[in-house]
């Protein structure tokens, strides 16, 4: 599969992207995308806790989550899988997720030119309303014919 | 050192390095297909994770050394991507940039083969809440 060319396809490319290195590990799982957006689930996870004194999701996979949920959203609006990197990824923690349970990230790229990509999105533990964390972010594009695989 | 890192940090694989005396923390995270990316990459959230770890590590250190022991919660982190983590070791290390009653702002860096150029930094807000005795 070659997946630097041709076009776009996120329910291949969820099961492709999601299921393997970082993202596999943690467990992420495609929702659902739009135009411009797409929206992935982090599971709860017993070992991914960030605190002895709660069971509570560690602030790390929240970033890992919506990192990659601005990555997809940039291909969505793109039409197409090419290979960007973080520039620079801010996000607020606007309160810790609820003991147990899953974090749901919805990123949008709402702008982009010839090489970033402007993106912003925000997560939540089951009530789209009741915020977890808010996120803005700017993407490279890289180019193809200089990616190396491993 | 490592008895203080959370869950998650573990099971990244991130470690404390030996202790330097009047020096923050420094932590270590090989390598492996679970950090990965892109194909010979490490994946931002990787990083942002060894970084956030760093200035919790950081930031627990100076409150032991000044006995106390709040309850830390993230208000909120910024993560530069300066240059692509190789496969390689990654390490962090966190710097206090202000310490206050209820607020601590971190400078975190995280680099690969030469402390000088780091690969990635981070600034974080952490809010700090002294639990009532009983």
């Amino acid at each position: 599969m070659d997946l630097f060319h041709g076009r776009f396809d996120p329910d291949v490319l969820a099961r492709w992207v999601l299921t393997r290195a970082h993202p596999g590990w943690l467990g992420l799982r495609y929702r659902a995308h739009g135009v411009d957006w797409c929206e992935l689930e982090l599971p709860w996870r017993a070992d991914l806790v960030g605190e002895a004194r709660r069971p509570v999701l560690a602030s790390g996979p929240i970033v890992s989550l919506m990192d990659m949920a601005a990555g997809m959203a940039i291909w969505v609006q793109g039409g197409e899988f090419r290979p960007v990197a973080t520039l620079d990824l801010r996000v607020d923690y606007i309160r810790p997720a609820r003991e147990r349970a899953a974090v749901i990230g919805r990123v949008q790229c709402y702008r982009r030119t010839r090489s970033a990509a402007f993106v912003r999105g925000s997560a939540h533990d089951g009530d789209r309303q009741d915020i977890v964390a808010e996120v803005s972010g700017v993407f490279m594009a890289l180019d193809p014919q200089r990616m190396v695989p491993a | 050192m490592n008895e203080h890192l959370t869950a998650y940090a573990r099971s990244l694989g991130i470690r404390a390095e030996p202790a330097v005396p009047g020096e923050a923390p420094t932590l270590a995270l090989e390598f492996k297909h679970e950090l990965e990316g892109r194909p010979g990459a490490w994946h931002g959230g990787a990083i942002a994770g060894l970084l956030e770890t760093a200035g919790y590590a950081a930031l627990q250190a100076a409150l032991r050394a000044d006995e106390r022991d709040p309850l830390l919660k993230p208000i909120n982190v910024t993560v530069q991507y300066l240059s692509t983590g190789r496969p390689r070791p990654a390490y962090a290390r966190g710097r206090i940039v202000r310490l206050g009653r209820r607020n601590a702002n971190l400078s975190v860096e995280a680099w690969q083969d030469d402390p000088a150029r780091p690969i990635a930094s981070a600034v974080m807000n952490v809010l700090m809440v002294e639990e009532s005795p009983g």
